[in-house]
C-alpha cells in the first residue's frame, strides 16, 4: 500500500518531509519492477545531491538503475545497512528500505512532486 | 512475440515476463534469488519451450553429423548425447548444442532459441540430400526439472525403473500421463538433472502434474542465467559467437581434432592452443556486478572485455565471464572491470565459479 504523508515523483521516488529534512527511498512499485536487488551504491555523507542528479545506484540480479534526488541538498545520513542487507528495499521499501536523508537547501521542485492520490493516479497511467 | 504453450500458466501465477530470443518468456515468478537458491537445494521446474529441435534420418545421417559437429559421434550409442559445436568456415562458434542419438539413423538435435533459424539453414545447406531434416521446434515442447530432488520427481512421473539406471548425458522415451516423450538426464544448472521433451499440446498437463508438487517451485530464466553463470557454462549470443572459436571459449575439450568437420582448417592446432584471448571466470570483490561490455583492465591497461556478469545468489558476491588476454588469463590475477563510471574490483576465476 502506498502510505498517506510521503511524496513522491515520477521516477517512483518516495520523500518524508520533516522540517528541511527529507529522508528518500524508492517506491514499493519501482523495488517490484526492480526484482531481487542486490547492491546499493549509497552517496557520501556530506555529498551535494543536485535537483535530478543521481543521489544512488540501485543494482537487481540483471540490471542497474538509478535513483535521483527530486530535491537540491546535502546528504546528512545514508541508509548503512543497505550494504549488508540491500533487499531491505524490496522487503521494506517505505520503513528499513530508505536510501539516504538529505537536508535540503531549496524549495524548488518541491511542488512538482505528487501526494499518495496524485502517485496512486500516476500509476494507473502508467 | 511467440509464446510457448505453457504462457497462459506463466501469466496466471504472475511471472515477470520479458522479451528473450523472439519470445515472450518468464524472467521469474517469486524473484531471481530465491528460484536460483530453491533450485541448488531443491527441486525447480523450467519451461525452455523457446528453445530448438531438429531431427536428422537416414543412413547418411551419422556421417552427416560428424562433419556438422566438432564432437565424435562415431561410437555413440543409442540413448547417448554429446555436446559440441556447429562452426563456420572460419572456426568461429555458429551454435553450441546437444545431440541425442536415437539409433543409428535417427538423431536429434536441441539448439537455441535466438538461433534456430540460422542453424536450420546451416544445416540445409551442409547437409546430404539423403539425409531427411525436420525442424520440431514448434512441435516439441521443453520442461527442465532441476536439482538434488529432480530423481525424486522423475521417479514419480516415469517409475524407479525408468529412471534409476539414467546416467548423466543419457536419454530415455519414457511414458508420462499417457504421452511418449524422450527424458534426458542433462540440464544448463549445475545441479543433477532432467530435460523433458513432449508434444507442444501436452506440456500444460505435465506442467500442472509437475508443480503440484510441494518440492517443486517454477524458475524462471533469470535464475537459469545465475545457475549456469555459477558454473561457468557459456551463452550462446553473450559468450560465444561467430567472432570466437572453441579454443578460444576454453571448451576445446568438445572438439574432436582427430577426425573432419566444418570449420577445423580453420582451426590451427598450433595457434588454436595458444590462443591471444581465452574466456575466464571472475569473482568481484563485492556485490556490485561488471555487466556486458565492461572492459577488463590489468594494471591500468586494458586487457579484454566483459560478457556475463550478475550477482551471484549462492556465493553472495558478484561474478562473471570475461575474455582476458591469455597472456595474464592466471587464476587470481587482480582485473578492474570498468565501463568508464563504474568501476569494479574483481580477480580472475577457476570455472565452475561455484565449488561444490
Amino acid at each position: 500500500m502506498i502510505p498517506e504523508g510521503l511524496k513522491y515523483t515520477k521516477e517512483h521516488e518516495w520523500i518524508k518531509m520533516a522540517g528541511d529534512e527529507a529522508t528518500i527511498g524508492i517506491t514499493a512499485h519501482a523495488q517490484s519492477e526492480l526484482g531481487d536487488i542486490t547492491f546499493v551504491d549509497l552517496p557520501e555523507m556530506g555529498a551535494v545531491a543536485e535537483r535530478g542528479g543521481i543521489v544512488a545506484t540501485i543494482e537487481s540480479v540483471k540490471a542497474a538503475s538509478e535513483v535521483y534526488s527530486p530535491l537540491a541538498g546535502k546528504v546528512t545520513e545514508v541508509n548503512e545497512l543497505l550494504n549488508e542487507a540491500p533487499e531491505k528495499i524490496n522487503s521494506s521499501p517505505y520503513d528499513k528500505g530508505w536510501i539516504c536523508k538529505i537536508t535540503v537547501s531549496d524549495d524548488e521542485g518541491m511542488d512538482k512532486l505528487m501526494d499518495k492520490a496524485e502517485y496512486e493516479d500516476f500509476l494507473k497511467k502508467s | 512475440m511467440k509464446k510457448t504453450p505453457l504462457h497462459q500458466k506463466h501469466i496466471s501465477c504472475d511471472a515477470k515476463m520479458s522479451a528473450f530470443a523472439g519470445w515472450d518468456m518468464p524472467m521469474y515468478y517469486t524473484g531471481i534469488v530465491e528460484e536460483h537458491l530453491h533450485t541448488r537445494s531443491a527441486v525447480s521446474l523450467f519451461d525452455v519451450s523457446h528453445m530448438g529441435e531438429f531431427f536428422l534420418r537416414g543412413k547418411g545421417a551419422s556421417a552427416d553429423l560428424e562433419r556438422l559437429m566438432t564432437c565424435r559421434i562415431d561410437g555413440m550409442l543409442p540413448g547417448r548425447c554429446r555436446y559440441g559445436f556447429f562452426l563456420s568456415e572460419e572456426g568461429g562458434i555458429v551454435d553450441d548444442l546437444i545431440v541425442f542419438k536415437i539409433s543409428d539413423e535417427e538423431f536429434m538435435l536441441v539448439v537455441n532459441a535466438g538461433t534456430t533459424e540460422k542453424d536450420r539453414n546451416w544445416v540445409l545447406s551442409n547437409k546430404s540430400h539423403d539425409v531427411s531434416f525436420t525442424d520440431v521446434s514448434g512441435d516439441i515442447a521443453k520442461l527442465d526439472v532441476q536439482g538434488p530432488a529432480s530423481l525424486s520427481v522423475l521417479e514419480g512421473l516415469a517409475g524407479k525403473s525408468a529412471i534409476e539406471g539414467l546416467g548423466r548425458f543419457c536419454f530415455t522415451k519414457v511414458n508420462m500421463s499417457g504421452t511418449e516423450v524422450i527424458l534426458s538426464r542433462t540440464g544448463y544448472t549445475g545441479e543433477t538433472g532432467y530435460e523433458i521433451f513432449i508434444p507442444w499440446g501436452k506440456a500444460p498437463e505435465l506442467w500442472d502434474i509437475i508443480i503440484s508438487r510441494d518440492d517443486v517451485k517454477p524458475a524462471g530464466l533469470g535464475a537459469r542465467d545465475t545457475l549456469r553463470l555459477e558454473m561457468g557454462y557459456p551463452l550462446y549470443g553473450n559468450d560465444i559467437d561467430e567472432e570466437v572459436t572453441p579454443f578460444e571459449a576454453g571448451l576445446a575439450r568438445f572438439v574432436d581434432m582427430d577426425k573432419d568437420f566444418i570449420g577445423k582448417r580453420s582451426l590451427n592446432p598450433v595457434s588454436g592452443a595458444i590462443p591471444g584471448k581465452i574466456l575466464s571466470g571472475f569473482v568481484s570483490e563485492g556485490r556490485r556486478a561488471a555487466r556486458k561490455g565492461f572492459s577488463v583492465e590489468i594494471s591500468g591497461e586494458k586487457a579484454g572485455v566483459v560478457t556475463s556478469g550478475a550477482f551471484s545468489p549462492s556465493l553472495k558476491r558478484a561474478v562473471g565471464l570475461c575474455y582476458v588476454d591469455k597472456r595474464y588469463s592466471a587464476e587470481g590475477t587482480r582485473i578492474a572491470l570498468t565501463d568508464g563510471r563504474v568501476t569494479v574490483d574483481a580477480k580472475l576465476a577457476k570455472l565452475p565459479l561455484l565449488r561444490k
